[in-house]
């Protein structure tokens, strides 16, 4: 059975374990490197940024993970996620993982009035637009590299993936609508059998 | 790429939805800019920006208002983590001046002196959403019939004493079992005695808890007393008083985040309560007289 670590350190944590156990894997809470055995893919949930990035580093997860997500290891971050796995965060020295090539804007809409809900086109999810929520959200305003958009707004990105990278500006974990966690098990699907044919 | 989308704002999913990226983590109460700063290196998820803490409060007494603007402003400008300020119960004008702040949560609170002595504000009226405290199920599901989108529990703010937050959160889940375990036939007389709305009680014998975020807040003053909130099944907390009327803040700030993401992790909650100077002196509820508890406010 795919197992998939939900990292537990502070925020939304609970919503993305929800919608997994719906996509019938198996969930476990990320709080310390440990927790990060036998791991197939982690989610990094949406909470407070600054917040989130001490504390990966206080219990010591920032290196291993890290290192995982270089190797190949399958991460999807929603809002603070996203940050987290942004190398460039505009006029900031917070700690993060830096794993794609994105540069990315803190709260770039402006503070909670400006949060908002909207049904978008994601060309990857099919022709049902996706329910999207934004809360205090970031977007990419620059990709590089092996980067590519999936969905873009009025110049900004919101969906990001970078081969085992996903990533995304919005809960989709708040929403009823499983499409981007299913894509994201796609990635995790291919990992998998990647490792059978490696034969460890 | 997307074209012609059209936004909706102020919608309770996102009221709400904000209230869930806090959960697990600490809203610290500062006073100004400096210690907001502080509050954000130590991984507060959120500041509540407000003139005097709770137990000032206590200690001066006099009528207890919305903070002045620009010390809100300042505090906005020194941090990038949401802030949220407190308006007295009732008075829609300090909430809607806070709401033009562009203020990232209100809370409705008992610690200010309250304006209206019968009413509550509709916060389905406004696009900004709300906390309000509780100390009961009733009391909750009302402020979020009024339009809350976060609950936390009154506990006795500046007291240092966790002794009442123990009592609010312990009655919430108390009642919260007996509507699960209720039947269909019994929810309504439960929904009268409780004074809840009817159908907020039917969504909580559905989903087995509060429909939103849930914090401990009101005595809260050692990374253990954090934890034990944890413990009993809040979301997060909010320390008031009990950082900056402590000996060292920044310290004791950073020992209580790491203590309510860890909260089952006993050997951590020690390591982090090594060594934090005097907390704040406090004042046991108990030898309280009734007339200065301030959890009572609200109807």
């Amino acid at each position: 059975m795919t197992k998939i670590g939900v990292l537990a350190l502070q925020g939304a944590v609970s919503e993305h374990a929800d919608m997994l156990r719906r996509l019938g894997v198996d969930v476990c809470d990320v709080l310390d490197p440990n927790d990060l055995d036998g791991l197939d893919g982690l989610v990094l949930p949406g909470g407070e940024s600054t917040a989130v990035g001490k504390l990966l580093d206080f219990y010591q997860l920032l290196e291993p993970i890290r290192e995982m997500g270089r190797k190949g290891f399958p991460i999807f971050g929603t809002c603070t996620g996203l940050i987290l796995l942004s190398k460039h965060i505009n006029g900031s020295e917070q700690l993060r993982l830096g794993l794609m090539d994105t540069f990315v804007e803190r709260n770039a809409f402006g503070r909670q009035l400006a949060s908002f809900e909207a049904n978008m086109p994601i060309d990857v999810l099919g022709e049902t637009p996706f329910p999207t929520v934004f809360i205090r959200a970031p977007y990419i305003d620059k990709i590089e590299g092996e980067a590519r958009s999936l969905l873009e707004l009025d110049g900004k990105i919101l969906m990001v993936e970078q081969g085992n990278l996903l990533a995304t500006a919005f809960h989709p974990e708040l929403t009823d609508d499983t499409r981007v966690h299913e894509y994201f098990l796609q990635k995790v699907n291919v990992y998998k059998k990647r490792e059978i044919v490696v034969g460890r | 790429m997307a074209e012609n989308i059209e936004k909706s704002t102020g919608t309770f999913k996102v009221k709400a939805g904000l209230a869930e990226m806090l959960k697990g983590g600490v809203i610290m109460d500062v006073v100004n800019p400096e210690q907001a700063k502080i509050a954000e290196d130590a991984g507060a998820v959120a500041v509540m920006a407000l003139e005097r803490v709770p137990s000032d409060i206590r200690k001066e007494g006099g009528v207890a208002r919305m903070s002045d603007p620009e010390m809100i402003i300042g505090i906005q400008n020194a941090v990038t983590i949401p802030v949220m300020a407190k308006a007295r119960i009732g008075h829609i004008v300090e909430a809607r001046v806070l709401e033009a702040l562009d203020i990232d949560y209100i809370d409705e609170s008992e610690v200010l002196t309250p304006a209206d002595n019968k009413y509550h504000i509709f916060k389905n009226d406004f696009k900004v959403p709300f906390v309000c405290g509780a100390r009961n199920l009733g009391e909750a599901l009302r402020r979020i019939g009024e339009g809350a989108a976060m609950i936390r529990t009154k506990g006795e703010a500046g007291t240092g004493d966790v002794v009442e937050a123990v009592k609010h959160i312990r009655q919430v889940n108390e009642d919260i079992q007996r509507v699960v375990e209720a039947s269909d036939m019994e929810l309504m007389t439960i929904a009268k005695e409780l004074g809840a709305p009817y159908e907020l009680v039917k969504q909580v014998k559905e989903l087995k808890r509060l429909p939103v975020v849930n914090f401990a807040a009101g005595g809260i003053a050692t990374p253990a007393d954090a934890a034990l909130m944890m413990t009993l099944g809040c979301d997060g907390v909010f320390v008031g008083s009990g950082i900056f009327k402590s000996s060292n803040p920044a310290k004791r700030a950073k020992a209580i985040v790491q203590a309510t993401a860890h909260y089952s992790d006993y050997q951590l909650v020690a390591e982090v309560s090594k060594g934090l100077g005097d907390a704040m002196r406090g004042q046991s509820v108990a030898q309280m007289e009734e007339t200065d508890k301030i959890a009572g406010r609200g109807w």
